[in-house]
């Protein structure tokens, strides 16, 4: 285990909230009906391969794009389509969407069959298959990521385990139950990328995954398992790859061009065991927490599942829900129903009751100048905040907003509470619409 | 199919507990020491100063806002603060009335004309107390030494230091704060407790005042003796309220720079004018205006000192 040296500025000391960490994933049963999105993924969106009526078994490929940005999806059980349907997602977006009503049988497709490969080109082709995104919450397809283009050569393979945001678990569980897997994987991408360093970044609030990694990784070369700072956002890619390298990726670049893939520790294990079987993505651990949950658990979950069934599964709810998040506390976004469903990277589940929904009323900034020294990308969010709500589109281009990773730890830590994260995201979108004047 | 009761709002969802009246309430428990100080060594008068500007202080926002149709910001605490900070800042002797008008202009004038609370550019108090000194300044160098009867008048250590008077009193008096000053400035002792509480709960940084201090001890150190480097500067440090300013009022947020670079440039910039103030004109404390000057120089500050973007520092080819 090699010692953290580069230690980024700011970020905020969010509490780790881990309640889940020592509970075991639990199977949950398969719903009555699923709903599955043609778009779980960043970049095009996937046309439904199936119709009303069809029916349709476990694995089986239901949405597919000719884009190369894009991931197919998969049936992730056995049942009758019973509707395609357009399904209004937070943030505005209208998914078509393939609604399945299940038998129960989850009987498998034909097409899944353990896979062969014998070249780099075959393996990517079938990572892409299995419809594989980023699953550490971004759904960044996985076979793009994997194919960096000759002129920037890679050296250095990141393994993204750090899961820095409160509550969620769902990585943590990985390791301690699958850690053959994610060695599998990584030594799967280490033949694909041929590189040099292979690093399994690790927060020190989780000893005992720590010590599980440091110990499979001591008998192979070039892995190497990495004690990173607690401290948010310490999973953030550009973070992560200063604390393990050193090296920064410049503003508009992405790590490719410092010679970095990071992955996510769940995406890793999942190459290994869907060459050993075949299986595409179809189901994926979830964190369910959150005051408002009866039983707080680790659930391996089909894909499709709607919100609400997860939900009954813990337990239902003690108190009357307030919020319900998708993702963590810090990045995750807010769920306006029930009835939509788990996705391909979804992480974690939170549901809460009143008292934790009040962050307390916006009064007036008073420059005290928290946000900024929280800002882990050197901006200044009061600023941006400032012109943003004036709508000052000269000055906002002065302060940057389009290299905020919307991390929150400005909004975390303002005694203003002002909504700097939000006003970031309308000074973006005010530069978008000035760009395209 | 929403189910309208679920709250759908921007991330993060997780806010700290920090507040704005926390942190102003915070000022106020790091003024204590030195207001106690100074009740101790001034007499119990000194309660009767702070009453009347904490109270026309807190009583202006609650009309200002009002009549501005703005959100009553009383709650806050930041009136409190000014009013406190004011009195700190004025002899014992002052009359009340005058007190009171100073919180009046500190509060209506400086801070709520310009926009309330994070958008003053001057810091109220500074700028409420500059206002007194040139209106009415008899009063405000009507000095007396403490523990003595309020009719014999006193020079302040600093004066004295400039009228070159023989009887200085020692460093001790100075850091303990048995000298004639303003009554909050004149305990080095009792600021430093209430700035080492503000720095535990993280309400200041060090960066303003190490460097307003350390400009002060170098620029007085080199040129304020006969002679180059042989001026006292540990008498500039402990006098004149510097230790007040630096720690309390420099750095009052709506005034001070963002970014680690304006707050050195801050605090660099307060330090020179406030020694070239004490060493080259005949005003013997230069603090105040020293802070004034600079506040107007923040918005400059702040708009040159945009950092760059993490991973945008080195120029890349
Ligand atoms: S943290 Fe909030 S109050 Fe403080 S400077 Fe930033 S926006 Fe203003
Ligand atoms: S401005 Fe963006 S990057 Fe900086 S702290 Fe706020 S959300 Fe994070």
């Amino acid at each position: 285990m090699a010692l953290l040296r580069n230690i980024f500025k700011g970020g905020a000391a969010v509490p780790h909230r881990k309640n889940t960490a020592q509970k075991e994933t639990l199977k949950m049963n398969v719903p009555e009906k699923v709903i599955i999105p043609m778009l779980q993924h960043i970049g095009a969106p996937c046309e439904p391969l199936v119709k009303k009526g069809d029916t349709v078994k476990v694995g089986q490929i239901i949405g597919n794009s000719d884009k190369f940005v894009s991931a197919p999806v998969h049936s992730s059980v056995s049942g009758t389509v019973t509707n395609i349907v357009p399904v209004l997602f937070p943030g505005g977006m209208q998914v078509t969407s393939v609604e399945i009503t299940t038998d129960g049988m989850q009987e498998v497709h034909e097409s899944v069959k353990p896979i062969s490969y014998s070249s780099n080109k075959e393996l990517l082709e079938a990572i892409r298959q299995s419809g594989l995104v980023g699953l550490g919450g971004a759904g960044f397809p996985t076979h793009v990521k994997l194919s960096p283009p000759p002129d920037k050569p890679v050296d250095t393979l990141i393994i993204n385990a750090a899961e820095c945001e409160p509550y969620i678990t769902s990585d943590y569980r990985e390791i301690i139950e699958n850690s053959g897997n994610i060695i599998g994987g990584i030594n799967i991408l280490k033949e694909l990328l041929k590189v040099k360093n292979v690093y399994i970044g690790i927060e020190d609030n989780k000893p005992e995954a720590i010590k599980v990694m440091t110990h499979l990784a001591e008998k192979i070369d070039d892995i190497k398992v990495i004690k990173l700072r607690s401290r948010y956002p310490q999973g953030a890619e550009k973070m992560l790859i200063y604390s393990i390298t050193g090296r920064k990726v410049p503003p508009g670049k992405l790590p490719l061009d410092v010679g970095v893939i990071v992955m996510n520790v769940n995406s890793v294990s999942f190459v290994s065991e869907y060459i050993k079987t075949g299986m595409p993505l179809i189901k994926k651990r979830v964190t369910v927490d959150g005051s408002a949950v009866k039983n707080p658990s680790n659930v391996e979950i089909l894909i499709g599942t709607p919100l609400k069934d997860v939900f009954d599964f813990c337990g239902g709810f003690n108190s009357e829900v307030h919020k319900v998040l998708m993702g963590g506390p810090m990045m995750g976004i807010a769920q306006h129903s029930l009835n939509l469903p788990v996705m391909k990277y979804t992480n974690a589940l939170l549901a809460f009751g009143k008292e934790e929904t009040e962050t307390g009323e916006e009064s007036p900034c008073i420059r005290c100048g928290r946000c900024v020294y929280a800002c882990p990308m050197n901006l200044m969010p009061l600023y941006i905040n400032l012109h943003a709500l004036k709508e000052n589109i000269d000055e906002l281009e002065k302060y940057k907003p389009n290299d905020c990773i919307e991390c929150g730890s400005c909004s975390y830590v303002c005694p203003a509470k002002r909504h700097l994260v939000q006003s970031i995201r309308l000074a973006k979108a005010q530069l978008r619409k000035a760009a395209a004047k | 199919m929403g189910d309208s009761k679920l709250l759908v709002s921007s991330s993060p969802h997780l806010k700290d507990s920090s507040t704005t009246s926390r942190i102003m309430l915070d000022v106020v428990i790091a003024l204590i020491p030195a207001a106690a100080f100074g009740a101790y060594f001034f007499g119990a008068r000194v309660l009767l100063v702070i009453l009347a500007t904490v109270l026309s202080c807190v009583i202006s926002e609650y009309i200002a806002t009002k009549a501005l149709g703005k959100k009553p910001t009383i709650g806050d605490l930041s009136a409190v603060v000014t009013g406190l900070l004011l009195a700190l800042n004025l002899p014992s002797t002052i009359p009340l009335w005058i007190a009171a008008v100073g919180g009046v202009v500190a509060i209506v004038i400086v801070k709520q004309l310009f926009g309330g609370i994070g958008q003053n550019f001057m810091n109220p108090a500074m700028a409420a107390r500059v206002f007194i000194l040139i209106s009415w300044p008899m009063q405000m160098t009507a000095w007396v030494l403490p523990d003595q009867s309020d009719a014999i008048t006193s020079a302040t250590p600093l004066s004295m230091l400039k009228l070159g008077e023989s009887t200085l009193p020692g460093y001790k008096e100075l850091f303990i704060g048995n000298i004639a000053g303003c009554i909050g400035e004149t305990s080095v002792l009792a600021l430093l407790i209430g700035a080492a509480y503000l720095f535990y709960r993280r309400v200041i940084t060090p960066e303003i005042p190490l460097t307003f201090i350390g400009t002060v001890a170098l620029f007085t150190w080199i040129f304020g003796g006969d002679g180059l480097f042989r001026g006292d500067f540990l008498y500039h440090i402990l006098s004149g309220g510097l230790i007040l300013a630096a720690f309390f009022m420099a750095t009052d947020y709506s005034t001070s720079p963002m970014t680690l670079k304006g707050k050195i440039i801050m605090g660099v910039g307060c330090g020179i004018i406030t020694s070239i103030i004490r060493l080259y004109t005949n005003y013997p404390e230069g603090v105040s205006f020293a802070i004034l000057l600079m506040n107007i120089m923040v918005p400059l500050i702040d708009r040159y000192t945009i950092p760059r973007s993490f991973g945008g520092e080195k120029k890349v080819a």
